[in-house]
């Protein structure tokens, strides 16, 4: 050991070379790459498995709100006066019998006669109503000193193909075109007339066209079959038909009848609509109780709500972040002021600001306006209270008195050497106000104090007040808009959540 | 601390007026109703207009009306909605229904979320916090009248367990009443119980990991005792604040339950007058509602700074 150490002091003169000779040295560079702020915050956030997910589901639910209004097959204004509160209906799957997509209204208790009409309609037109029979009961009654058993079920029909046929009045013109549409297509839409005399006088009902009783009970053959009663009446016949006919017809029979300069034909809806519109009746999401395309809706609904959530809090976030801003960095008198003054701003309630901005306002700047003023006039208080926390955090910390020294104006100072360091929780309160500022404009449609329905095409709110109304008979009005709204709330809170603790790891887990 | 509530409370009274003189102006700013002719009840409507200053300033109609308030408890006359009544007759005839739903709804929620909220904080990390502190954001994220509809149409219209709509009449304490009232109890709940199990779990993990909580350890306290004698008073010190906060706000009520349950309360009295244009009882449900806000929020403060001294209010940061 002793004898190393002394001989490392006496190294010899030519056992040293130069490091380096020729040029400077200088710092090495880093390999690593650099992180900032914002890349470190999104390692956090990446971690935060159920964030992630919520924010993939939000840019669903965005994407939804941006691209459905465009490409769905049946726009919102298209409405029928049939089709309304229908449940959700797509062909390729009702055909599938998953019990889902099915269009299926349930009936309680249908006789044998009731039966019988809806199988009737389903011979006829080729669509069978009946899509499932969920029960069967007996009862016995005593008729004419017999027990007679009668037989009701409960079962569940399509609510698109059990309207069945129509009557349509046309003009010459029309009928044609429509024959027209059926050779070029293939798909029946006029069936053959069936006069009111031949069904014991029933009118009013054009899915009968065999034979019946007085009450419109089915008269079937012995094999249990119908016995058609189609018109071969010539005289009556409206306009020459020279298209497509229904098997077991020889020619004879009559596709329409007269009507003082139009003709009168038996048209089966679902095909009608078919050839009006030029697609069918397929509502994704069913229909609302105004005949509203329920798919489609939601997709307008929650355009608007989206694009004026984030309006309102771009405003809310400038105005709060330079009051926030002032009140903060002078402090003192102007603090306690301005405070004051956003005390009187967060002292209104939101409905009182709301209703008397649209009392006041709406005539002169419209509805949106009206009520995109009431956000705001509440809204920025959140923004100014927290930057203000921020600015008297920063102010008096070495690197702004740095700045001061420097001779950095008041201005700069507030806005390049303070303000970057708010950033991160303003990010995040943004990504808690939208779903906040959602919700109050959903209240505000749904309880009727604002209606935006004429600018906005419809809203969510508006959406789930209309089916509130109809909610037994159609739950689906009210589900669809609900599942979508709570999915998009949900997300933006998860969303926030994960961003909050990505940007202030120190608060994690606690929630305010 | 006395000092700082007397502040507070005159603050308060001096934001209140302020902004009641400006709501006043803007109702007043309106158009008058009109009153059907040769009804007995549009004269005296017309003759307390005249009293209440309706062609004077704005300034001595607020004088009138704030001298009306404090020296008679007059709000007013109905002048569309209750043609010809007080207005403060009707209202006070509205606030049982809305504090009574929201009482139960209250009394529900503190135990069930403060117990959840505790469980969850004690169970840290398992698979019980788990699963209450997914419940709490779900609950807390979903709007009331999803759960409304939710309620009506699987307990009410499916399983028939309770009525639709909220029974009419004054019997408040009545068996029917209860069962007519628990959907809209139910509904209100939910947001309720998710606030208060976040809060008490949010507090109570903090305090359990703090450092007094290892000297009771030590001392030989057991795990319940601890967390019993010194976590949860110290964790209350938040939870109660907001339990009274909650107390003020039911006489507020919620808009959206009432109306979907037809509670024959202040909020359902609040949207008629607005699409009645009854502006009287307008002008006196906007003071009430701006009063129980600013209320809410004092008593959540002051009664911070009354359960635990150490917090100083008011005083320089």
């Amino acid at each position: 050991m002793e004898k190393k150490t002394q001989d490392l002091e006496r190294i010899p003169k030519e056992k040293f070379e130069f490091a380096q000779l020729d040029e400077a040295i200088h710092d090495k560079k880093f390999d690593t790459k650099t992180r900032g702020f914002f890349a470190d915050a999104m390692i956090r956030f990446r971690k935060n498995q159920s964030s992630v997910i919520a924010a993939y589901i939000i840019a669903l639910l965005v994407l939804y709100a941006i691209i459905v209004p465009i490409i769905a097959p049946i726009k919102m204004d298209n409405k029928d006066k049939v089709f309304i509160n229908t449940p959700p209906f797509i062909r390729a799957i009702a055909e599938k019998g998953w019990g889902i997509f099915d269009g299926a209204v349930v009936h309680e208790s249908q006789n044998e006669t009731q039966m019988n009409y809806w199988r009737g309609i389903g011979i006829e037109t080729g669509y069978d109503p009946v899509v499932e029979i969920l029960g069967t009961s007996e009862t016995v009654s005593r008729y004419r000193g017999k027990d007679k058993i009668s037989y009701f079920y409960k079962m569940s029909t399509n609510r698109y193909y059990d309207t069945g046929v129509v009557y349509r009045v046309f003009s010459y013109n029309e009928f044609q075109n429509i024959q027209d549409w059926q050779n070029e297509t293939g798909i029946q839409v006029i069936y053959p007339y069936v006069e009111p005399e031949s069904i014991n006088g029933i009118n009013d009902n054009p899915n009968i066209w065999y034979e019946v009783d007085s009450k419109g009970a089915a008269q079937l053959d012995k094999d249990g079959n119908f016995v058609p009663v189609y018109s071969t009446n010539a005289a009556i016949e409206g306009a020459p038909y020279n298209s497509i006919r229904i098997a077991g017809d020889d020619g004879s029979y009559i596709y329409s009848v007269r009507k003082s300069g139009s003709v009168q034909a038996r048209v089966c809806y679902y095909n009608y609509y078919t050839y009006v519109n030029g697609y069918e009746p397929m509502y994704i999401l069913g229909t609302n109780s105004m005949g509203e395309d329920l798919f489609c809706a939601i997709g307008v609904g929650a355009r608007f709500s989206l694009i004026f959530a984030i309006l309102v809090s771009a405003i809310n976030l400038t105005i709060g972040a330079i009051y926030g801003a002032i009140q903060g960095y002078y402090g003192g008198a102007v603090d306690m002021v301005l405070d004051r003054f956003a005390d009187l701003c967060s002292g209104i309630p939101m409905i009182v600001v709301t209703v008397l901005f649209q009392l006041h306002l709406a005539a002169k700047v419209g509805t949106i306006g009206a009520f995109l003023f009431a956000f705001v006039m509440t809204g920025w208080i959140g923004m100014s209270a927290l930057v203000r926390k921020q600015f008297y955090r920063f102010k008096s910390q070495e690197f702004v008195y740095a700045a001061r020294t420097l001779g950095a104006s008041d201005k700069r100072l507030m806005f390049k050497h303070i303000f970057p360091n708010a950033i991160g929780t303003i990010i995040t309160s943004c990504a808690l106000v939208i779903p906040s500022v959602i919700l109050s404009e959903t209240t505000m449609t749904y309880l009727g104090i604002v209606n935006i329905s004429d600018f906005a095409g419809s809203s969510i709110g508006t959406l789930l007040s209309k089916a509130q109304s109809a909610m037994t008979t159609s739950p689906h009005a009210m589900l669809y808009p609900s599942i979508y709204f709570a999915l998009l709330l949900i997300c933006f809170n998860l969303f926030g959540n994960g961003l909050r603790d990505a940007f202030n790891p120190t608060t994690r887990g606690v929630e305010d | 601390m006395g000092k700082y509530a007397v502040k507070r409370i005159l603050l308060m009274l001096m934001t209140l007026f302020i902004i009641t003189f400006m709501c006043f102006v803007l109702i007043r700013m309106l158009p008058l109703a009109n009153l059907p002719l040769g009804d007995p009840h549009s004269d005296v409507i017309l003759a307390r207009r005249e009293a209440a200053g309706y062609n004077k300033p704005y300034l001595v109609q607020f004088g009138i009306f704030l001298k009306n308030i404090f020296t008679k408890g007059d709000w007013g006359v109905s002048d569309v909605l209750y043609f010809g009544q007080e207005v403060s007759a009707v209202f006070v005839s509205k606030l049982p229904a809305t504090i009574i739903v929201n009482l139960y709804s209250i009394l529900l929620s503190i135990p069930i979320g403060i117990i959840l909220g505790i469980l969850a904080a004690i169970k840290k990390n398992s698979w019980i916090d788990h699963t209450i502190s997914t419940l709490t954001m779900v609950c807390i994220s979903v709007p009331s009248f999803v759960y409304a509809f939710v309620i009506q149409y699987f307990l009410s219209y499916k399983l028939g367990l309770f009525p639709f709509l909220m029974k009419a009449g004054t019997d408040w304490f009545s068996w029917k009443m209860f069962v007519s009232m628990l959907p809209a109890v139910l509904s209100l709940s939910m947001g309720v119980i998710a606030g208060f199990t976040r809060t008490t779990r949010a507090e109570l993990t903090e305090v359990l990991t703090s450092e007094f909580m290892l000297l009771a350890r030590t001392k030989g306290l057991t795990k319940t005792q601890a967390t019993v004698r010194h976590a949860m008073k110290n964790c209350m010190v938040v939870v109660l604040p907001s339990i009274f906060g909650e107390f003020v706000g039911i006489m507020s009520g919620s808009l959206i339950i009432e109306k979907i349950f037809s509670i024959p309360g202040v909020g359902q009295l609040y949207l008629n007058s607005i699409n009645g244009r009854d502006y009287p009882m307008f002008t006196m449900l906007v003071v009430f509602y701006t009063t129980v806000g600013l209320a809410a929020s004092i008593v959540v403060d002051i009664s911070y700074g009354f359960i635990d001294p150490r917090i100083r209010m008011g005083s320089k940061k």
